[in-house]
């Protein structure tokens, strides 16, 4: 035993090597730092979340009084915004992702690949803030012009659907707040959907076509049961995104903290009510109840996360 | 290895430059609203001096914070600070310009200044009370005008912000319903209506709303051709929000009786004052830790009170009557001091 110890100690090391412990260290540091940014985060929002939790109690969560001059504070209103944009976003937007994935995957002329799949990424790399203009200055007035007012006017008062868009048709709401950021998570969603479906086994796709499968039933039977979970997974990932986007909603949601009404009453969130009023919130009491709201968005992020996370993970192992 | 070193020793040496140069330099944050005149001036000011002034618009509640943490030379705020605030955090504040709020319209067929309103039906037609545009209450105040039987859709601010400060707190004033029931602040809860964020989202809303009322800066208003309303003064006057009348509300603002420049320039009396007017200041502490960079805010200021009124002109801000800037002055050599006891800077 002692002497095969010895000839490896004998053995000449090669150079540099003295320097990987060091090397591993780094990178240990560095993942560390990540974990303690994050709990630092966590820590920071749920202590400084905490005197307004503490004083509202429950009734932060289920009161829309958000007043500023005395101090009273219930987060509803934007909490409640927050999870119907987000999953109306989604609602509008996978059915687009999807058709967009299928098609680059299926049916996309080789010559025509690189360029949609280019459009799709720059897409993303748009700033929120110009969506946020984009959506402000052209989608509103020309949604307001061409949906809102024909619907409003065509309903009948009293109806359904007359109470379902109830408002000023001036464009600001969460339906066209929904759809900007339906905009906004499309690439996203899309370009996870085509690496899923690039997952595929060629051969599984081949044998369905060959046994006279169409290419919606290739899609439906084949491609679609075989990433299914992880599919989900890049659902989570775009309505995660959705929760926490800012800028362009604030520009666009109309910005009222009651509950929302209907699709064409404006309302707000938890991220564009912070951005709206952080920097002007004096009082300490004020300042709290912005972070606890979001505490309280980093708890949605998280849970819609560890969905997602879940659900990919179980693909794996599967 | 020699090549290194020498690298080593020019960086250490630009370091060293750019930390000397920076000595010289006056931080300062807070208020949106007068960042572009502080801005002009900086310009200005930095080709005579040398002096470079960094100013983050990152509005007035930040800025009181910052000043209060320390951590800039300066911070600004349109909202003034109580006396017994600025005697708390060992604070004084002075007004540099002054600007007017100003209710803007989108109706069909009405000429910028056809209508008149007061501030109690401004502050009615906030919380939900008036609905219409034909109302009783409007049409009283304007025989003649042909007000549409439109509903009324109120835009206000999103964000915190010092312009709807002065607006609320003027509409507190004129209506008791509304000072009971809402209150004066950079943020309120809204009765009604729907907020853009900004002055550029309150002025695209009502742009894009037939109907709507909001309310924006002056140099909004005016830059962007908005439907402005006469307002009814103190004395009973209905006058068009323009510079000249800002001026006239803030020479009878008595800054003279204003401890702490603690002074609202809202609902002044005079026949030409615009009643929703208000000044932005300055927050600096008392005690400066350093004498010099204390010297070369006020040297900056005073530089600008003497020499920025054309600039500040052009960008529509209203300048201080030169009483007010002397009693500034004086308030300078008498609050602000160094470590050594001593004011920090005498103007001449």
């Amino acid at each position: 035993m002692s002497v095969t110890h010895q000839a490896i100690t004998d053995r000449p090391r090669p150079r540099g090597a003295a320097f990987d412990p060091i090397f591993k260290w780094i990178c240990a540091a560095a993942a560390t730092t990540l974990l303690a940014a994050l709990t630092g985060i966590v820590v920071l929002l749920a202590v400084g979340g905490w005197p307004a939790l503490s004083k509202f109690g429950f009734s932060f969560f289920t009161s829309t009084d958000w007043n500023p001059v005395t101090e009273v504070f219930g987060g509803e209103g934007p909490i409640v915004g927050t999870l119907v944009t987000s999953f109306m976003a989604l609602l509008f937007s996978l059915p687009i992702a999807f058709g967009v994935a299928v098609f680059l995957v299926e049916f996309c002329p080789n010559v025509l690949r690189r360029p949609i799949g280019v459009a799709v990424e720059l897409l993303a790399g748009v700033p929120s803030i110009v969506y946020g203009m984009w959506g402000l200055f052209v989608f509103a007035p020309f949604f307001a012009a061409n949906v809102e007012v024909p619907v409003m006017s065509a309903a009948k008062p009293g109806s359904l659907l007359d109470q379902l868009t109830q408002g000023v048709p001036n464009g600001a709401n969460i339906l066209t707040a929904s759809i900007v950021l339906a905009i906004m998570i499309l690439p996203y969603m899309a370009a996870v959907l085509r690496e899923l479906f690039l997952t595929v086994p060629v051969q599984l796709r081949e044998s369905g076509y060959g046994m006279g499968s169409t290419s919606l039933e290739v899609i439906t039977s084949i491609t679609l049961p075989y990433v299914r979970r992880s599919a989900i997974g890049a659902v989570m990932l775009g309505l995660g995104r959705a929760l926490g986007e800012t800028m362009a909603v604030t520009f666009i949601i109309g910005n009222s903290h009651t509950l929302p009404k209907s699709f064409f009453d404006s309302g707000s969130t938890i991220a564009s009510t912070i951005a709206n009023e952080f920097n002007e919130a004096t009082t300490p009491m004020y300042t709290s109840a912005l972070i606890a709201l979001g505490f309280v968005l980093f708890l949605i992020s998280f849970a819609v996360l560890a969905i997602a996370r879940a659900l990919l993970g179980a693909e794996k192992t599967a | 290895m020699l090549k290194r070193l020498t690298a080593v020793a020019c960086a250490a040496l630009a370091l060293g430059a750019a930390a000397g140069g920076a000595k010289a330099d006056i931080s300062g944050a807070g208020a949106t609203f007068p960042a572009p005149v502080y801005a002009k001036w900086a310009e200005v000011y930095k080709a005579q001096s040398h002096v470079q002034l960094n100013y983050q618009a990152i509005g007035s509640g930040g800025g009181i914070k910052q000043i209060e943490a320390k951590t800039v030379d300066f911070g600004a705020s349109d909202k003034p600070l109580k006396p017994d605030v600025l005697a708390a955090n060992g604070l004084m504040q002075f007004p540099t310009v002054v600007g007017g709020v100003v209710p803007i319209m989108n109706l069909p067929g009405i000429k910028p200044g056809q209508v008149h309103l007061t501030g109690s039906v401004l502050a009615d037609i906030y919380m939900g009370a008036i609905k219409k545009w034909n109302d009783p209450q409007i049409a009283a105040l304007n025989r003649g005008v042909p007000l549409p039987n439109l509903p009324i859709t109120v835009v206000h601010r999103s964000d915190g912000s010092g312009t709807s400060f002065l607006f609320t707190t003027y509409l507190s004033m004129k209506n008791p319903t509304w000072s009971s029931k809402v209150g004066g602040n950079d943020s309120v809860q809204w009765p009604t209506g729907l907020g853009g964020k900004g002055n550029d989202g309150v002025a695209a809303f009502v742009k894009q709303t037939l109907g709507s009322i909001g309310y924006v800066e002056y140099a909004y208003a005016k830059q962007n051709h908005m439907t402005y309303a006469l307002m009814q003064n103190k004395q009973g006057a209905f006058v068009p929000p323009d510079a000249n009348n800002f001026a006239a509300a803030a020479s009878h603002g008595d800054w003279s009786k204003a401890p702490g420049f603690y002074l609202l320039l809202l609902d002044q009396p005079g026949p030409a004052s615009w009643p929703i007017t208000g000044a932005t200041f300055i927050l600096m502490h008392k005690q400066q830790a350093n004498a010099d960079t204390g010297a070369s805010v006020l040297k900056f200021f005073d530089w600008a009170y003497k020499n920025g009124d054309a600039a500040a002109a052009a960008l529509d801000y209203v300048t201080l009557p030169a009483p007010v800037k002397a009693l500034v002055r004086k308030s300078w050599a008498a609050d602000i001091k160094g470590p050594n006891g001593q004011p920090v800077y005498v103007s001449h």
